[in-house]
């Protein structure tokens, strides 16, 4: 589905990458754990975290994730903008439970990895 | 072809830099266009490395070296060593601080990664003073 319907569904603010809101994304992946994370060897999904902080952006960029779907109110800060901006990556926030918005978006249509 | 070699400092404790060792090397790799699924390997496991330091050691360098026929990452670093290499191999094992695990690592999953992400992983260490990893990708799939 595309990443504008999936800001819809969330009604999600998207903070940067407005550019990639008519991009394809078929797969996501709901984590807290980094290196978790990593293990992921799909690149173009979209990540689904409650981790706020730098080394998500760059985990992001190492695992070619297209899009960061920030959950429970998280907030970007100012170096993780710089690090998406550079990057060409997506961070869109929501106030949605990582439960909440995984469901809603799996309803929808987003598949698993596994 | 003559050797590229590129060599990082990284510093222990900074996780505002970690990573920006494995982001260069991911853009001169894809400047080279090797395939896209060998950059995002070996990005990946970089990466892992990177962060090992910053989590874990005092500082460290790390070394690569990319040819046509493989890519070598060696990561030496200076910091209290790993105590059980096959315990800290294992999914899930993790000696990671709290600080460290605040950030959102420490799931135990690194050195795994690690080992996943490349053709060949030799790891190396002395309690109280360092660890070596040395990561090998071949480019002509040679497993």
């Amino acid at each position: 589905m595309k990443i504008a319907e999936i800001v819809d569904l969330v009604e999600g603010k998207v903070i940067c990458g407005h550019d990639l809101l008519q991009k394809e994304v078929q797969n996501a992946f709901s984590s807290d754990l980094l290196s978790d994370v990593l293990t992921i060897n799909k690149p173009g999904i979209m990540l689904i975290t409650g981790v706020a902080n730098l080394q998500t952006v760059r985990t992001a960029e190492m695992a070619e994730i297209t899009c960061v779907l920030l959950v429970r109110n998280k907030k970007t800060n100012n170096e993780m903008l710089s690090l998406a901006r550079e990057n060409g990556l997506m961070i869109v926030e929501c106030a949605g439970s990582m439960f909440g918005v995984s469901g809603k978006l799996y309803q929808a249509g987003l598949k698993p990895l596994y | 072809m003559k050797d590229m070699k590129f060599e990082y400092l990284i510093e222990g404790g900074d996780f505002v830099r970690a990573g920006h060792a494995s982001s260069e090397v991911k853009k001169v790799l894809n400047q080279l266009n090797l395939d896209p699924v060998i950059v995002r390997r070996i990005a990946v496991a970089m990466y892992e490395g990177e962060v090992n330091v910053v989590a874990h050691a005092y500082r460290g360098i790390i070394r690569v070296k990319i040819n046509p026929e493989r890519i070598s990452i060696t990561i030496q670093d200076e910091g209290p060593g790993i105590a059980d290499i096959d315990k800290a191999m294992q999914e899930g094992y993790s000696t990671a601080s709290d600080r460290v695990r605040e950030m959102g690592f420490g799931a135990g999953m690194g050195l795994a990664n690690m080992k996943k992400n490349s053709d060949q992983l030799l790891i190396s260490s002395e309690i109280n003073k360092g660890t070596v990893v040395e990561m090998t990708t071949y480019m002509k799939s040679k497993q």
